[in-house]
């Protein structure tokens, strides 16, 4: 463990970290709500990939700010304006249709950071994207085969998945804001750039969508991405009184 | 509205290189792909397997319960068939 600090590295952690982690919840949600018991294990399985890297992650964050902190402290002990995930991963999504669509985005979005992040000049960082971009890329083949099953499918499912996208759509942009964080460790060889992720991400959802008869909006360039900066949409705070009630209400509770 | 309820299928999955594949369970699955899919998700979560065959269960030509005694029976007796009568040297693996 490293006694000097490094506050960027660590703050670039939690932001990696808080995706997986808050995403991996709005997916352990749905279990026992999903329209078929293989999807619902296909979808705890996915869950699971996200924990094991928030877990990671979570850990460097701790090492990396000298604290030596536990991803248990990361993860149940801090407030809501802590929490470095973009506003994507916190989106409430209640229907197939939209939850197939946040992961479909998610998904591509973080594979094609991953990549850029096996060549970190940190070595846990590129470790972790290494294995991490085996599971993703499963994550996002099983988001793509169900949006085009759904959107090439009958009229009710092709109107469903369309009103998805349109679910999530508004929280792309942020996506491809670059944070003054992720730019310098961007600049540095440690980070990724989310600004580079954009043409792959657009070149398959473009993919995607040709596959599935179905539009795929434009990218609106947006100037910030608040969720980086521990702002978060009014849909965060039920998401961790859940996530941390258990934690917070019994102190000598263990898992 | 009556659930249409997809197709069964079974589930073989080979362990390790060299091996035979092994009935691993069955799923349900709205096509061949989504069932090698879903077997994927179902039966190698634990690092079971390094490859999957599926088949739908209605394709499957199966013996009778009912024919169970003039099917199998007759072959109980017959001791001379096994190949019993020689040593398997004890660094042969899979016999």
């Amino acid at each position: 463990m490293s006694p000097t600090s490094e506050p960027d590295l660590a703050a670039y952690c939690l932001m990696l970290g808080d995706d997986a982690l808050i995403m991996s919840h709005r997916l352990q949600e749905w279990c026992t709500m999903a329209p078929e018991l293989e999807d619902e294990v296909a979808l705890a399985n996915i869950a699971l990939d996200l924990l094991g890297q928030a877990r990671e992650l979570l850990t460097r964050a701790g090492s990396a700010d000298g604290s030596g902190r536990s991803e248990d402290y990361y993860a149940y002990f801090r407030g809501e304006d802590e929490f470095r995930n973009v506003w994507l991963a916190e989106l409430r999504c209640t229907d197939f249709g939209q939850l197939i669509a946040a992961l479909l985005v998610f998904a591509t979005w973080r594979l094609a950071l991953l990549q850029q992040l096996t060549g970190s000049s940190d070595e846990m960082l590129a470790a972790l994207a290494a294995k991490a971009v085996k599971e993703v890329t499963y994550h996002r083949d099983y988001a793509a085969r169900w949006a085009v099953r759904l959107g090439d499918g009958t009229a009710f499912s092709h109107d469903r998945m369309e009103a998805g996208l349109a679910h999530v759509w508004p929280y792309v942009p942020e996506l491809f804001v670059a944070h003054e964080v992720e730019q310098r460790l961007a600049a540095a060889g440690t980070g990724a750039d989310p600004a580079g992720a954009r043409a792959e991400f657009e070149e398959i959802l473009g993919q995607v969508g040709a596959a599935a008869t179905l539009e795929v909006p434009k990218i609106v360039p947006e100037a910030s991405s608040p969720g980086r900066d521990g702002v978060h949409t009014e849909a965060m705070a039920p998401l961790l009184a859940e996530l941390q009630g258990v934690a917070r209400t019994d102190g000598e509770a263990t898992w | 509205m009556s659930e249409p309820v997809w197709p069964l299928y079974e589930v073989f999955v080979r362990g390790r290189r060299g091996l035979n594949h092994v009935h691993a369970g069955s799923l349900r699955a709205a096509d061949d792909q989504m069932a090698l899919h879903n077997a994927r998700d179902l039966y190698t979560r634990r690092n079971e397997g390094v490859s999957i065959w599926v088949v739908r269960s209605d394709l499957i030509t199966a013996s009778s319960p009912d024919e169970k005694d003039p099917f199998f029976d007759p072959a109980g007796d017959k001791i001379y068939r096994h190949p019993t009568f020689y040593t398997i040297p004890d660094d042969v693996p899979h016999i």
